[in-house]
C-alpha cells in the first residue's frame, strides 16, 4: 500500500515532448486506470513509475519518497507487461520465483510462496511447465504471479489484457479485480479500452497527446467529460457532436430550427456564441416524424445488437447516432424524428474544447488532480 | 511450377561446371587424395621421382612414438580452450555493454568489429612489435624487473602472447554474433528481470546466457575448431614466436606446416594431418552430442 505522487512530470525524446507537464496524486490502495489513444504518453507514464524510463523533468514519489533516481527493483513496484515478459528458459514455479531467487530467500520459504501464489492465480497445476506450453490466459496468470509474489506496494499493469481474446479478457478482468480487493495494493493499469477503463477504475485518468485531460470517477467521466475528446473517447457508440449558435435570449441551442432549453446561466454568459454540442447516442430518442420538439431526421442504416441497436440517422448531412430504441424498427431511407433532451446536452468550447459549465465539477473536484496547462 | 532451364547441348552445362569443379579438384581433391596416399606411403629420401614405398601404419606408428608430438597435442589443447574461453567471454563482456545501450556503445560496436577484418599475419606482426620485450610497448615491464616479459624466452609468455592475438582477433567475430543475440531478446524480459530486482551480472547469467545458448554454442564450435587447425592459428604462431622458444608454441596446425614444408617429412605431416582431422571430428560430435542437449532453442 502506497500513495504515489506525479509532480509537472515530463518526457521528452529529443526534441519531441511526449508528456507535458502531469500533476497526479494516487492515493494509497486505490485502482487507478489511465486511459487514453495510442501514443498519448499513458504507457510511458507508467514505464516513469515503474523506473524503466528516466524522467526528464518533475518528481514522481512513492509513499513519500522521491524514486526518480531509484533503480527499478528500489521502487517497491511490480509490473505486468503487455506480452507476459515470461523468462522462456524457465518453468511456471521458476518464473514466478525468480523475485524471490535474486532476493536471496530461502528455498523452503521460496517453495512455500510460490505454491501459495500459484494457488491464488490457479497454476498449481502448471507450475512444471515452461510458458511456450501455456495458452495465453495462463501466461497471463504467470505474469500476475510473477507480479504478486514480491508483494508490492504498487502493481503496475502495461495493457495486460489487450493479447487475450475477448472472452478471456472479461474473465481476466474480473479476476485483477478480484485480486486487487483482496491484496488492496496501489495498482496503476494501462489501457486504451474504455470498457476495461470503466469497469475497474476507482479513479480514471484520460490522457491525450501527453495531457491529461480529466480525473475522476468512471461515472463522474461518462457524465460529465471536461473536454470534447473525452467525451468523444468514452462511451460507445461516440458522442454525438454538431457545432450550433446560442440565441441571442441566451436559453436555447439552435438545430435546425428546433431550439433546446439549457440552463439559463450558462445560456447567457455564452449567448450568441458558437459552441460544441454533444450528446450521447443513448440518450437521443427517435420518435415518429413530425412529433414536437423534434429534427427531422433520415435513418442512414442500422446497426443490429442484439441487446439494442444503433441507428444512425442523416440529419442534413451530420450522421448522428442512436442507441438502444426499444423495440422499434427502422427502416433504411425512413423519415423519422430525432428528440435531444437538454437535460442531457453537453456544451463544449468550439475553440478550447473545455467544458463550458465546468465550474461546479471543478469545485466538485479539487482535492483531485486537474490537468496541468 | 518452377520453370526448368533445359538445356539441348550435353557440353554446355559441363563448360558452365567447370571453373567449379576445377577449384574443387585442385584445391580439395586433390590434396585430399595425396595427403591419404603420403601418409600411408614413405616418400623416397630425394624427392618424388622414385617409387612410393606402401608402409601401412608405420608413419602413425612413429608419430604416436614421438613425444614432441604429444607435447604438441597438449599445446593445442591448451591453446584452443583458453584462446577459446578467453575471447568468448571477453566478446560476452563487451556484447553486455553495448546492448545496455551505454554511452558511445554505438561507436564503439563499430571498432570492436575491426580485428575480425585484420588478417592473422598482420595481428602477429602488430602484436610482436607491440609485445617485443626489449622494444615494444610491452618493454616498460622489464624495467620494473628484468624478464617479466619475455616470450623469446619462456615458453609460457609465448604461449600467452599467441592465445592473446587470437583471442584479440576472435573477439570481433564472436561480438558480432552476441550482439545480434542479445538484441533478439526481448526488453521487456530484461526489463521485467530489472523489475523482479536483478542487477546486470545477475541478468547476465539468469537470463542472457540461457537465452544466447545457440549462438553460444554456434561459438564455441567455430572457436574451438578455428583455435585448433584454423589457418588463424597458424598465421599467429608463424610470424610471433614460430613455435618457440624450444617449442613452447609448436601447436599441431604449426608442426605439421613446418614438418612438411621446411623438415619436407610428407609422410609424417600427412599421418598427423588425418590425425588431427580425427581429433576434430571428435570434438565435433562430443560437443554436438553433450552440449547441445543442454542448449535451448526455442
Amino acid at each position: 500500500m502506497a500513495e504515489i505522487n506525479i509532480r509537472n512530470v515530463r518526457k521528452s525524446y529529443g526534441r519531441t515532448q511526449i508528456l507535458h507537464g502531469v500533476d497526479l496524486d494516487f492515493k494509497s490502495g486505490e485502482f487507478v486506470v489511465i486511459l487514453g489513444p495510442s501514443g498519448c504518453g499513458k504507457s510511458t507514464l507508467l514505464r516513469m513509475i515503474a523506473g524503466l524510463e528516466e524522467i526528464s523533468s518533475g518528481e514522481i514519489s512513492i509513499d513519500g519518497t522521491i524514486v526518480n533516481n531509484l533503480e527499478p527493483r528500489d521502487r517497491g513496484c511490480s509490473m505486468v507487461f503487455q506480452n507476459y515478459a515470461l523468462y522462456p528458459h524457465m518453468n511456471v514455479a521458476a518464473n514466478i520465483g525468480y523475485a524471490l531467487k535474486v532476493a536471496g530467500v530461502p528455498r523452503a520459504e521460496r517453495d512455500r510462496r510460490i505454491t501459495e501464489t500459484a494457488r491464488i492465480v490457479g497454476l498449481e497445476e502448471m507450475l512444471d511447465r515452461k510458458p511456450a506450453q501455456l495458452s495465453g490466459g495462463q501466461r497471463q496468470r504467470v505474469a500476475m504471479g510473477r507480479a504478486i509474489i514480491r508483494e508490492p506496494k504498487v502493481f503496475l499493469f502495461d495493457e495486460p489484457l489487450s493479447n487475450l481474446d475477448a472472452k478471456l479478457r472479461v474473465q481476466m478482468r474480473v479476476e485483477i479485480r478480484r485480486l486487487h480487493k483482496r491484496l488492496s495494493a496501489t495498482s496503476v493499469f494501462v489501457t486504451h479500452d474504455q470498457v476495461e477503463a470503466m469497469t475497474l477504475a476507482d479513479k480514471l485518468i484520460v490522457m491525450n497527446k501527453g495531457h491529461v485531460e480529466q480525473v475522476g470517477t468512471p461515472l463522474e467521466i461518462y457524465h460529465r467529460p471536461r473536454t470534447r475528446f473525452v467525451g468523444t473517447f468514452i462511451g460507445s457508440p461516440a458522442m454525438n457532436f454538431f457545432d450550433s449558435t446560442i440565441a441571442p435570449s441566451g436559453n436555447f441551442v439552435l438545430l435546425d430550427g428546433i431550439q433546446i432549453a439549457i440552463d439559463s446561466a450558462l445560456g447567457r454568459d455564452n449567448a450568441d456564441s458558437t459552441v460544441s454540442v454533444g450528446i450521447r447516442p443513448e440518450h437521443c430518442r427517435l420518435v415518429k416524424a413530425g412529433t414536437a420538439n423534434s429534427v427531422p431526421a433520415t435513418v442512414d442504416f442500422v446497426e443490429e445488437l442484439g441487446s439494442g441497436r444503433n441507428v444512425h440517422v442523416d440529419i442534413d448531412g451530420t450522421i448522428f447516432a442512436v442507441s438502444g430504441d426499444e423495440g422499434q424498427l427502422f427502416e433504411t431511407g425512413a423519415t423519422v424524428g430525432l428528440q435531444l433532451p437538454s437535460e442531457h446536452i453537453h456544451l463544449f468550447s468550439r475553440d478550447t474544447g473545455l467544458r463550458l459549465d465546468d465550474a461546479p465539477v471543478l469545485k466538485h473536484n479539487t482535492n483531485q488532480s486537474t490537468v496541468a496547462a | 511450377m518452377n520453370k526448368r532451364a533445359v538445356f539441348k547441348s550435353r557440353w554446355l552445362p559441363i563448360l558452365f561446371a567447370l571453373p567449379q569443379l576445377l577449384l574443387i579438384f585442385f584445391f580439395f581433391y586433390w590434396p585430399a587424395t595425396s595427403v591419404l596416399t603420403w601418409a600411408f606411403s614413405l616418400e623416397p629420401a630425394f624427392g618424388g621421382a622414385g617409387d612410393r614405398l606402401f608402409v601401412g601404419w608405420d608413419n602413425f606408428r612413429e608419430v604416436f612414438a614421438d613425444r614432441e608430438y604429444w607435447q604438441s597435442v597438449t599445446l593445442s589443447l591448451v591453446f584452443a580452450f583458453t584462446a577459446t574461453a578467453l575471447s568468448m567471454f571477453i566478446a560476452f563482456v563487451l556484447a553486455i555493454c553495448v546492448d545496455r545501450q551505454l554511452k558511445g556503445s554505438g561507436l564503439f560496436r563499430f571498432f570492436y568489429i575491426w580485428p575480425y577484418a585484420i588478417a592473422a599475419p598482420a595481428v602477429g606482426l602488430a602484436f610482436r612489435f607491440i609485445f617485443a620485450p626489449e622494444s615494444g610497448l610491452i618493454a616498460i615491464v622489464n624495467t620494473w624487473s628484468p624478464d617479466l616479459w619475455n616470450p623469446a624466452k619462456f615458453g609460457s609468455h609465448a604461449m600467452i602472447l599467441v592465445i592473446i592475438c587470437f583471442a584479440w582477433k576472435w573477439i570481433g567475430y564472436n561480438f558480432i554474433f552476441m550482439t545480434a543475440g542479445l538484441q533478439s531478446i526481448p526488453r521487456s524480459l530484461i526489463e521485467a528481470s530489472s523489475m523482479d530486482g536483478s542487477g546486470p551480472v545477475r541478468r547476465a547469467i539468469d537470463l542472457q546466457i540461457p537465452l544466447l545458448a545457440p549462438t553460444l554454442f554456434f561459438l564455441l564450435v567455430l572457436n574451438l575448431t578455428e583455435s585448433f587447425v584454423g589457418p588463424d592459428t597458424y598465421g599467429i604462431v608463424d610470424l610471433t614466436t614460430e613455435g618457440g622458444p624450444n617449442g613452447a608454441t609448436n601447436v599441431m596446425v604449426y608442426r605439421i606446416v613446418s614438418e612438411a614444408f621446411q623438415g619436407l617429412n610428407y609422410s609424417g605431416a600427412a599421418s598427423q594431418s588425418l590425425i588431427l582431422i580425427g581429433l576434430i571430428m571428435v570434438f565435433t560430435f562430443i560437443q554436438f552430442r553433450f552440449v547441445e542437449r543442454r542448449v535451448h532453442y526455442k
